[in-house]
């Protein structure tokens, strides 16, 4: 492609845009529950935007907006015909729209949570779409999930195993988990929580809080050439104003200027 | 059209892992299941033909329409410029391949995408497959601009900021990979069959084989529909090629640098009923399934 304009159009610059966060894991493990808390959480430090990824209809987004835990015009849901993996990884077209039609509307944002579909062990978000992920498991799968690995186990940027309030009624021993965990996730960080008896997830709310800030750090700056692949760390140079160089190029797409509701 | 000219882009096009959001659509296929309109494989291959006969081959038209405005202009920042005189011999009378060094100025920069876009609309009685048509458009421009990035999809997508239709951005789409008309409408024709036959396969579970074996045997009715719509896209392509083609490359000429997307001239647009000839056949159960699908409680597919 022509290297000779700028092409700022159609390559996805993370320069001056929201930290775009990946939530996934099996179905039912709490996705959900932890996006919810995390809103609780955060929702007063952070500009924030939630898309859900639904097997059938909105069910998590209706669920999300009727928490109250966010602005429910700032929760979109995206439908994936039967393949939630698919939507996160191989054809992540509908997320990305989802994700840029909540930053044009509401922008700047500093984070856009997406949650996925509930799939298996094997699915995990496209870099093209999230730039940290948090993999979600449930104690009551077993103990011995961690062991069995898969790429969410063992690359996502954080592993949440949620549910420990469970851990006794089905025998699940949180020592194996997390030496189970560690042992395959070479030195990446692994949290326990219970959303059910600790609804702002506190931990997670802190290690997201970090990522934020590091991604402002390295990307607050809108890129003058956006073109070529921008990688964060070539990048991480000290910025002068955060907020006024964001607003401007809040979209990876600023030529694109739609103007309707998210999908 | 000769296996030799073929263009390998369309192979891309056509594939179901381009990743532009088709795999959450089921081209009515969710509700004609829920309604107990598909339930096997004799009525999943009724559905496919009656689809194809009326939506698939409008889709084909407005596809074949969408490339023929946008076809030639597209190799400026691509590798594929050198394929704009070929591509323009085959399949294209010669009025068009007269028209095809400009059409994308035409179509890019003169306001021929709006009045392609309105025909489309006005060609689809269901607001919700309107709003899905107009989703999937919107999602394969912003992956087609990516992979064959060109300053008639720029235009489109600068002409009709809501969406463009879906035939549209894929004949666009086409148009800027290099493909031909009749290439164009043969992908549309080929995706309104495959996307309801794969969604048949996820929801029924029926035998994937068996579900391949009846769009092998409609191979001959999507050729036939390619050639259908090609055909009937020569008179509103004349049409444009005189009324509007024709003064952009004069004024083209004395101006050549307005050949981007940047700087579209204000300019009139052409004709109104340039492209009203085109085929309108229409499928009132599939409006009726669209309509019903949207206030489904349980449903997987967006459409
Ligand atoms: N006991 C217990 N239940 C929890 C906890 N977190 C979530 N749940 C419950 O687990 C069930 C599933 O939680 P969700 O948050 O919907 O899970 P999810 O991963 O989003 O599910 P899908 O999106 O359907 O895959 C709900 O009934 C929650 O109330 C927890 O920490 N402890
Ligand atoms: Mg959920």
């Amino acid at each position: 492609m022509g290297a000779s304009h700028e092409d700022h159009h159609h390559t996805p610059d993370p320069h001056g845009r929201a930290l775009r966060l990946g939530i996934g894991g099996p179905v039912g493990s709490g996705k959900t529950a932890l996006t919810a808390a995390l809103c609780r959480a955060l929702g007063q430090s952070l500009r924030l935007a939630v898309v859900t990824n639904d097997i059938y209809t909105t069910e998590d987004a209706d669920f999300l907006r009727r928490a109250g835990v966010l602005d429910p015009e700032r929760i979109a849901a995206v439908q994936t015909g039967c393949c939630p993996h698919t939507a996160i990884r191989d054809d992540i077209a509908a997320n990305l729209d989802a994700v840029e039609t909540l930053e044009e509307r509401f922008g700047p944002l500093d984070l856009v949570i997406v949650e996925s579909g509930g799939d298996n062990l094997t699915a995990t978000f496209s870099r093209g779409l999230a730039d940290r992920q948090i993999f979600v498991l449930d104690v009551s799968g077993g103990d011995k999930v961690p062991r069995k690995g898969g790429p969410g186990v063992t690359t996502a940027d954080l592993l949440v195993i949620n549910k420990t309030d469970l851990a006794p009624m089905v025998g699940a021993d949180l020592t194996v988990m997390s030496r189970d965990a560690a042992a395959v996730r070479e030195g990446r960080p692994v949290l326990f929580t219970s959303v059910r008896q600790e609804p702002e997830a506190h931990a997670v709310a802190e290690w997201v809080t970090g990522v934020v800030e590091a991604w402002a750090h390295e990307h607050r700056h809108a890129h003058p050439h956006a073109h070529a692949h921008a990688h964060a760390h070539a990048h991480a140079h000290d910025a002068d104003s955060p907020e006024s160089s964001a607003h401007d190029t809040g979209s990876p797409e600023p030529g694109h200027g739609r103007d309707r509701t998210p999908v | 059209m000769s296996a030799p000219s073929l263009n390998a882009a369309l192979l891309l096009l056509a594939d179901s892992r381009l990743p532009a959001g088709g795999h959450g659509h089921s081209g009515g296929a969710e509700a004609a299941i829920a309604a107990g309109t598909v339930r096997d494989l004799p009525t999943l291959a009724a559905f496919l033909r009656g689809r194809l006969a009326t939506s698939g081959l409008v889709s084909a038209c407005l596809a074949a329409a969408a490339c023929a405005l946008s076809a030639p202009a597209a190799g400026s920042g691509t590798a594929s410029a050198p394929a704009g005189d070929d591509a323009g011999e085959r399949g294209m009378p010669s009025p068009a391949a007269r028209g095809r060094a400009a059409a994308g100025v035409a179509g890019g920069l003169l306001g021929g995408w709006t009045e392609l876009d309105a025909e489309a609309d006005a060609r689809t009685a269901s607001p919700a497959q309107r709003e899905a048509s107009r989703v999937q458009g919107r999602l394969l421009l912003r992956t087609a601009r990516r992979i064959w990035p060109s300053p008639v999809l720029d235009g489109l997508a600068e002409a009709v900021p809501e969406g463009a239709h879906h035939p549209i951005a894929l004949g666009a789409a086409a148009g800027a990979a290099g493909c031909a008309p009749e290439e164009a409408a043969l992908a549309a024709a080929y995706t309104s069959v495959t996307g309801p036959a794969t969604a048949a396969v996820r929801l029924l579970g029926l035998d994937p084989v068996a579900v391949h074996r009846l769009l092998a045997d409609l191979a001959p009715d999507l050729e036939r529909t390619a050639s259908t719509a090609t055909a009937a896209v020569t008179p509103g392509l004349e049409q444009t090629v005189s009324t509007v083609i024709a003064p952009g490359l004069e004024r083209a000429a004395t101006a050549p640098s307005a050949h981007t997307a940047d700087s579209p001239p204000p300019s009139p647009a052409p004709t109104a009923s340039a492209w009203a000839e085109l085929p309108a056949h229409s499928a009132p159960a599939l409006d009726l399934l669209a309509e019903r699908h949207l206030r489904a409680g349980l449903r997987l597919f967006v459409s």
